[in-house]
């Protein structure tokens, strides 16, 4: 059995030349130091690997149609047999695969591996993030729910935000003036077709690159590699990989293998506990009662959409995003050569930890997105029982007033309540009455004001129970900051206890 | 100098005849390949550009709201029409919703659901007189000016008309700071009701 096995694949083997093609690419020798830090590139090409095969699968059932495909999603979670499996599958394979790209890309980076000769390998490994940031943009859309729809429209407004060019980018983007079947049926298109294509040939063209170019060895002090000079380097890589390099297969292979294994059963554990993302309402505009949030590669840029100031924002769109891209590119071509470690190179270092810091807690901000007003909060909150104790019939007219104004859409009551605003609870060791009258009509930058909607009366009984909630043992505030004296001892005394 | 490149020059056997025949077949070769490309590639990227270029504006048109009598004064209701312009597949999303203020007999101000920062739909609150935004929390007046939040305007408006007692929408456009939902006066087709055309609520004549 086992040698007529053998003579076929011989026989296979002679007739195709296979392990003639295959041969060198998985016998290339790769640095013998070359370990448990190289596993997260492999690991993102799984995750694409799988994002084809369930995608394909998916495409089995799922209508790219405007009118259908929702109605398609509810048959895949409910009626078709494993459907609901395989789109958890799909959905949490590309958080994955965004995640790990994202590794990858920091290890190549803190790494130093990008310098000098890799620079075009970089660059093949940024355009791969945009395309497969691409993917999960238009995937989400794929779900056409209300999520999706209004996700279409902020693109679309962006879109609007470029002069001159604007209009007619939302046009294009849309297939027409209007979000509608068309632009389902573009964004399934890209999602499909265009980028996965364009997905394999760059995946193609990297791994091409990483063959040319050998893997880099993790940097060590005083070890090999540890400078880049243009001079030297190739001609003693090539000598070190000779000397001391060991086959990729089966020797940096086994790692990625049991890397790989475990984050696919992480991946099945996660799906099958988790299921399917979405989909969130039906994609009718009409349905107004929806809370629209991206998927999660996005929420960063949610969240800086609704903390930057109006002024600055145009910038943002058109200028920094641009500029941060051409940038990224240009990294290998800023600093090509020099040392790769990152000990010795503290801008390198520092710009990741602040770059993750910062994507970090963006996104966290996106999820719990403080500035959006909780539009049931004046309905769903009763005022807490302390706020009307011992009030006199003007202070409680005002409380009356507070929550029928929907005051608590955006702030909160002893921590009830919107938080875009400043909780209202302790307002008056902050401000003296006459501000607070002032806030109410007049708002700022960040608040409406009222004036026009109140009437005298109801704003002096509001100023009177905004004026009474004040913390026991502070004083209302009789000018601007008159209590923060007081204020800060009670948090002392808290602090204490 | 252009056949250097060329590998029939390069063959030792190539008379210099022979040569200059291929190098002459290779630019018809050329040319016909250049402009059969053209000619493919024109009508692919017409069709994918095309809804860049249309003129949208021309198919815009009016839409019935119903009896202005649905819309009480000095109150803000929701209205929702179907969108003119659409395919075959739009589904549901194809109905459209957008506020009606009646602001007196005679006078409303029809605004468009996205706001005016990155286009999610606002919220009108009857209480308060204001329209919130639940993704960034942008706020606006009764007359849709801004209040407050990271939008840069306040909304965007609809063209409308009151004809025979019915409230006309001009619709069929999703509006962002590039297309802020009006029409130019010139672009704007009237409304035809048996025949006679009507632009801001008066008779006009149609071409
Ligand atoms: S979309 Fe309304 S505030 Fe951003």
């Amino acid at each position: 059995m086992m040698s007529s096995i053998k003579t076929a694949w011989t026989w296979i083997d002679d007739r195709t030349g296979i392990m003639q093609m295959l041969g060198p690419p998985l016998k290339h020798h790769v640095p013998r130091n070359a370990k448990w830090w190289y596993v997260f590139g492999s690991c993102t090409l799984l995750f694409f690997t799988i994002q084809v095969v369930t995608g394909i699968c998916l495409a089995l059932v799922y209508a790219p149609s405007g009118d259908s495909a929702y109605d398609s999603l509810l048959y895949l979670d409910y009626v078709v047999p494993g459907g609901w499996m395989l789109r958890a599958i799909h959905a949490w394979s590309s958080n994955a695969m965004v995640f790990m790209m994202l590794v990858h890309m920091t290890q190549v980076f803190l790494h130093g591996a990008f310098k000098f000769p890799r620079e075009m390998t970089w660059i093949f490994g940024v355009a791969l993030m945009l395309t497969t940031l691409a993917l999960a943009f238009t995937g989400q859309v794929m779900r056409w729910d209300s999520d999706a729809y209004w996700g279409v429209g902020i693109g679309a407004s962006m879109m609007g935000r470029i002069p001159f060019i604007g209009g007619w980018l939302t046009h294009l983007i849309l297939g027409g003036p209007i979000i509608g079947g068309d632009t389902l049926s573009r964004f399934f298109s890209l999602h499909v077709f265009i980028l996965p294509g364009a997905m394999i040939g760059l995946i193609g063209g990297h791994l091409m690159l990483v063959l040319r170019h050998g893997i880099s060895e993790e940097p060590k002090k005083g070890g090999p590699g540890e400078f880049v000079d243009k001079a030297t380097y190739r001609a003693a890589y090539k000598e070190r990989m000779k000397k001391h390099g060991v086959p990729f297969f089966p020797d940096a292979a086994q790692r990625d293998m049991v890397f790989c294994g475990i984050m696919l059963i992480v991946l099945v554990v996660v799906a099958a506990w988790y299921g399917p993302i979405g989909p969130s309402p039906r994609p009718d505009p009409a349905n107004i009662l929806v809370n629209p949030r991206p998927d999660f590669p996005f929420l960063w840029i949610f969240a800086i959409l609704a903390l930057l100031t109006p002024t600055i924002e145009d910038y943002l769109i058109i200028v920094a995003a641009p500029v941060v891209l051409m940038v990224l590119f240009l990294v290998p071509f800023l600093a090509g050569t020099g040392s790769r470690l990152a000990s010795s190179r503290p801008i390198a270092s520092l710009s990741v930890v602040l770059l993750i810091t910062g994507l970090l807690v963006l996104s966290w901000l996106g999820v719990t997105s403080p500035w959006s007003p909780h539009m049931s909060a004046w309905t769903s909150d009763a005022v807490p029982p302390v706020f009307v104790k011992g009030r006199t019939p003007l202070q409680l007219q005002g409380a009356l007033v507070l929550q029928h104004s929907q005051c608590r859409n955006c702030h909160s009551l002893d921590g009830l309540g919107g938080k875009r605003g400043p909780e209202l609870g302790d307002v008056a060791s902050r401000l003296s009455r006459d501000q607070i009258i002032r806030q109410v009509q007049q708002g700022d930058g960040n608040m409406p004001a009222f004036g026009k909607n109140l009437t005298a009366a109801e704003t002096d009984a509001l100023a009177a129970f905004l004026y009474s909630c004040h913390p026991p043992g502070v004083q209302p505030a009789t000018r601007p900051g008159a209590q923060i004296k007081q204020l800060i001892e009670l948090d002392k005394a808290r602090a204490n206890n | 100098m252009s056949d250097q490149h060329d590998p029939a020059s390069e063959s030792a056997t190539a008379t210099p005849a022979k040569g200059n025949r291929r190098n002459f077949m290779f630019k018809i070769g050329a040319g016909l390949v250049g402009i059969g490309g053209l000619l493919v590639a024109a009508p692919i990227l017409g069709y994918v550009f095309a809804p860049a270029f249309s003129n949208w504006e021309k198919r815009r048109s009016w839409i019935d709201l119903g009896g202005v009598k649905q819309f009480p004064v000095g109150e803000t209701v929701l209205a929702i029409y179907k969108n003119p312009i659409f395919g075959p597949t739009a589904g549901e999303a194809n109905e459209i919703p957008c506020w009606v203020r009646r602001k007196s007999e005679t006078e409303f101000q029809i605004f468009y659901i996205n706001c005016a920062h990155l286009g999610c739909p606002v919220h009108w609150f009857e209480e308060s007189k204001l329209f919130m935004c639940p993704c960034h929390g942008g706020v606006y007046y009764e007359d849709g000016s801004r209040a407050s939040g990271p939008p840069p305007r306040g909304l965007f408006e609809y063209d409308w008309q009151v004809v025979r007692d019915k409230l006309y929408v001009y619709g069929g456009e999703l509006p962002n700071l590039q297309i802020p939902g009006k029409t130019p006066k010139d672009d704007i087709t009237p409304l035809t009701i048996d025949g006679v055309g009507y632009l801001g609520g008066k008779e006009v004549k149609t071409s």
